[in-house]
């Protein structure tokens, strides 16, 4: 009885992931969640904006650590968003999910802003600190790899006109790509580069005040949400593209015939 | 709040953040509405799903 039990809880659980794969229960649950995911992106960026406005000078770069605030959750996100489209990239490949495609595509133009964003306002924040806008050193190099693959893959989606087939040859690229990831993160230590290390994420804890580490969190988190917020919007937009045009083959079927 | 010498930099960069952030929930929003009148257009034109449902209905 407690297996019958047991099988029945698994064949729930699969149930519920068979459910997110069906498009249409797909858009109905994104309805129900974009209004609140928005709000709270919302309420989430006004907190971190006015934490930031209000965080103290850096005693050595003065108010210009107020860039980290922006520039930092957007790179982060540069490469969390390569990380997703990676993970998506396997479901196409192996797990065959329907969805799988729909998130990468959806996501790259996403990851492209945020990752245009961190070089724009790294930029922005390199001419006063290092006296240049831009270095060709091995971690902003690396990041600007990220940006040109994110733009290709976009190309290759507009290419091929057939999703599923542009799906298959887009995982590839993807998880090939997926290997600049480890480069960017580990390229301030394994290379001498004018960019910092790492001062959030790194063994023995941050290594910043308290005073820039929550509004930075802050605003981690509510760029992670805008993520979220306009990922599934996007994916919502593609599967009704895709039925847009499965209608419009049908109409094209039906008038030859 | 003072920014100091460098508030052409800061100002700057969150001023671009802000335009590509509202450029592209911009560009989703009116991509939404692009689908759902092709959507109106194909309903209208009497074609349906394979489910039988209306074209326009999304969900």
């Amino acid at each position: 009885m407690q297996i019958a039990c047991n099988v029945y809880d698994d064949y729930q659980d699969a149930m519920t992931l068979i459910d997110l794969a069906n498009p249409t229960r797909f858009l109905t649950l994104t309805a129900r969640l974009l209004p609140w995911l928005a709000a709270l992106t919302a309420i989430l960026l006004l907190v971190g904006l006015y934490q930031s406005a209000m965080a103290p000078d850096d005693y050595q770069q003065g108010a210009t650590v107020k860039i980290m605030f922006i520039h930092v959750p957007n790179a982060w996100l540069s490469m969390f968003v390569w990380g997703v489209m990676s993970l998506a990239a396997l479901g196409t490949l192996v797990w065959r999910h329907p969805l799988a495609d729909v998130a990468a595509k959806a996501a790259a133009p996403i990851g492209a802003a945020f990752t245009f964003l961190a070089l724009l306002t790294g930029s922005l924040w390199g001419r006063p600190m290092w006296g240049t806008y831009w270095e060709w050193d091995a971690r902003l190099t690396s990041v600007l790899i990220l940006f040109l693959m994110y733009l290709g893959l976009i190309a290759l989606w507009r290419a091929v006109e057939d999703p599923s087939r542009a799906a298959r040859a887009a995982a590839i690229l993807t998880l090939v790509g997926a290997i600049n990831l480890p480069i960017i993160k580990f390229s301030v230590d394994w290379w001498n580069t004018l960019h910092q290390p790492a001062s959030v994420m790194r063994m023995g804890g941050p290594s910043l005040d308290q005073a820039f580490l929550i509004p930075l969190l802050v605003m981690a988190v509510a760029f992670s949400l805008l993520f979220v917020t306009l990922h599934l919007a996007a994916m919502r937009n593609e599967i009704l593209r895709r039925r847009v045009r499965a209608l419009q083959m049908m109409q094209v079927s039906r008038r030859s015939a | 709040m003072s920014l100091g010498p460098y508030t052409s930099f800061i100002v700057t960069s969150y001023l671009l953040a802000a335009i590509v952030v509202l450029m592209l929930i911009a560009w989703i929003a009116v991509d939404y509405r692009r689908q759902k009148q092709r959507l109106r257009e194909l309903d209208a034109s009497g074609m349906t799903r394979r489910s039988g449902r209306s074209a326009a209905d999304i969900r």
